[in-house]
């Protein structure tokens, strides 16, 4: 594993930043609403017309709104291990940006370590491997 | 009186995994609600089709499809895609033509079948596609609805126990039903003995898809009189609004909500029952009986919220009192709802107006409830469709 490279699962939707991550969005310049993940053509507030978009960080620290798992190996293109690991994910309300970004939580928390409104910040994870590559996503973790 | 149409006849293909051509079960539905009616098909003046995605070219046709099966005689035609809620959109489309006195009588059906094996995603590498980026981190269909109920039992105190006593009740409800196609009644510990998918919800908290196919007849107040049923169940409203942005839940196949940072953040299933009641001039308080969409346990509890039969975060109380059972205040999915039934897609809503319609005019046996005079539905699907409808005698 130590000798593979270290690659983005999903090319440009977070800094590769090994301490501190962010998950990479725009916000609209003349409303200033968020997106995630980016777009950068016609803003979805029904009241702005902006189509100039500037690309931000995303607050790397928020509450939990909801988690879950997965005690089933879900279909491809989901890679799964083998033997399959249920993994844990959440929903995690940024306060800045007002909205939810859904994530796995790092391996080896379960549900019954979560409750909503804990805090979680944003870390690196592997997603999979593979013979080439070890494949890197943002995750949830909970702040200790 | 003048917004309003008559629904003179409803039929039902059965729900089940027949494994047959999607059209069958649909003629099948038509010719029983023509019969229901007491009219010919030749009587019907415009046929509105809710369209199946999933059984190829006939199935975006769904409305030529089940005319051209029912053998073409001249009517003029619709097909209505809407996900959930392509039922409700293609009686709204029906309702208009109606009251711009453009038709007078009109055959609403939609019926499915449903795929073998698992609905997967394309393959290949993806990224600019973010429901395939959902798929590869692993969130789900079940992880929405295990988000939801999860975040009521944190929030609400909702418990397990409640959960399964939603599908203890709608296995109840449902096991009369000669349409449904689960008529076991499981009891609470069946459901906690089956598999968990998505803590919390297990495999008995979700529902199935199956084949099914259901139509509704509808005219305007004259065609009703001429053939002596002026007294037929009314559609008092069609809502079939979009969401309004900022939407405040995650919801499939987003892997985030909108920013609520320039509008405020707005709850799309409880807009839906808004208008209705509005376009209806009804309010919660008059309602006798709810079928929703139950694809979860625990979403159908939401629904108590969103159609404002409690206020929100008690809807739990409503499962505890029975108060949403055959025989309490409020009963909800009296039919079995999707508990019973599992997912026809393109069927559910109207399969919905059948049992209201059935309801009213105090044809439901069984299942019965009493001296039911208001029934509404509500359902929400993929793409920001959703609807909800009232009917009244
Ligand atoms: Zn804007």
């Amino acid at each position: 594993m130590s000798d593979k490279p270290t690659i983005a699962a999903i090319e440009g939707w977070y800094t590769m930043d090994a301490d501190k991550p962010h998950l990479i969005g725009t916000s609209c310049n003349s409303c200033g609403t968020y997106y995630f993940p980016k777009l950068s053509t016609f803003c979805k507030n029904p009241s702005c017309e902006g189509e100039e978009f500037t690309e931000v960080q995303l607050s790397r620290t928020g509450k939990i709104w909801s988690y879950t798992d997965s005690q089933y190996k879900p279909p491809e293109p989901f890679i799964a291990a083998d033997p399959y690991v249920p993994y844990t994910v959440a929903a995690v309300q940024l306060e800045k940006e007002k909205m939810i970004v859904l994530g796995q939580v790092v391996a080896g928390v379960g549900v019954d370590q979560l409750k909503v409104g804990d805090d979680v910040e944003l870390v690196l994870e592997t997603l999979y491997e593979n013979d080439e590559a070890n494949k890197i996503i943002w995750k949830w973790k909970p702040v200790a | 009186m003048s917004n309003e149409i008559a629904v003179i006849g409803v039929g039902m293909h059965p729900w089940g995994k027949w494994g047959k051509n999607f059209v069958e079960y649909g003629v099948k539905a038509a010719r029983d609600a023509l019969k229901d009616a007491g009219i010919s098909w030749k009587d019907i003046d415009y046929i509105s089709g809710a369209a199946t995605m999933r059984c190829g070219y006939p199935g975006y046709v769904a409305g030529a499809t089940f005319a051209q099966a029912l053998g073409w005689q001249g009517a003029e035609v619709n097909t209505s895609y809407a996900a959930c809620a392509s039922g409700s959109q293609a009686l709204a489309a029906a309702k208009a033509k109606i009251l711009a006195g453009e038709a007078e009588c009109a055959l609403v059906v939609g019926a499915d079948t449903t795929p073998k094996g698992f609905l997967a995603p394309a393959k290949g590498y993806r990224p600019d596609d973010p429901d395939w980026v959902r798929f590869h981190i692993g969130i789900t269909n079940p992880t929405y609805f295990a988000l939801y109920a999860r975040r009521r039992m944190d929030v609400y105190g909702d418990t397990l126990a409640d959960f399964a006593a939603v599908k203890v009740k709608n296995a109840k409800h449902g096991s009369t039903n000669p349409y449904a196609r689960y008529k076991k009644c499981f009891t609470a510990e069946d459901v906690a003995a089956s598999n968990m998918v998505a803590n919390p919800l297990r495999l008995m908290d979700i529902c199935a898809t199956s084949d099914g196919g259901a139509a509704v007849i509808v005219c305007s107040a004259a065609f009703a009189k001429k053939i002596g049923k002026s007294d037929a169940v009314r559609v008092a409203a069609i809502s079939t609004v979009t969401p309004t942005f900022a939407g405040e839940i995650i919801e499939m196949p987003d892997i985030a909500t909108d920013s609520a940072v320039a509008c405020d953040a707005v709850r799309f299933r409880a807009q839906l029952p808004i208008k209705a009641y509005e376009e209806a001039g009804i309010g919660p308080e008059d309602i006798s009986l709810a079928e929703v969409y139950d694809l979860s346990t625990a979403l159908e509890m939401d629904w108590y919220e969103d159609l404002q039969l409690c206020a929100r975060g008690e809807a739990a109380q409503l499962v505890r009192n029975g108060d949403t059972t055959l025989g309490g205040r409020i009963p909800v999915n009296v039919s079995g709802g999707l508990a019973c039934f599992g997912e026809a897609v393109p069927a559910q809503a109207l399969a919905q107006i059948c049992e209201l319609t059935w309801q009213l005019r105090g044809q439901a046996g069984n299942r019965q409830v009493e001296n039911a005079k208001v029934g509404i539905t509500a359902n929400q699907g993929l793409f920001g469709h959703g609807s909800s409808v009232i009917l009244k005698k």
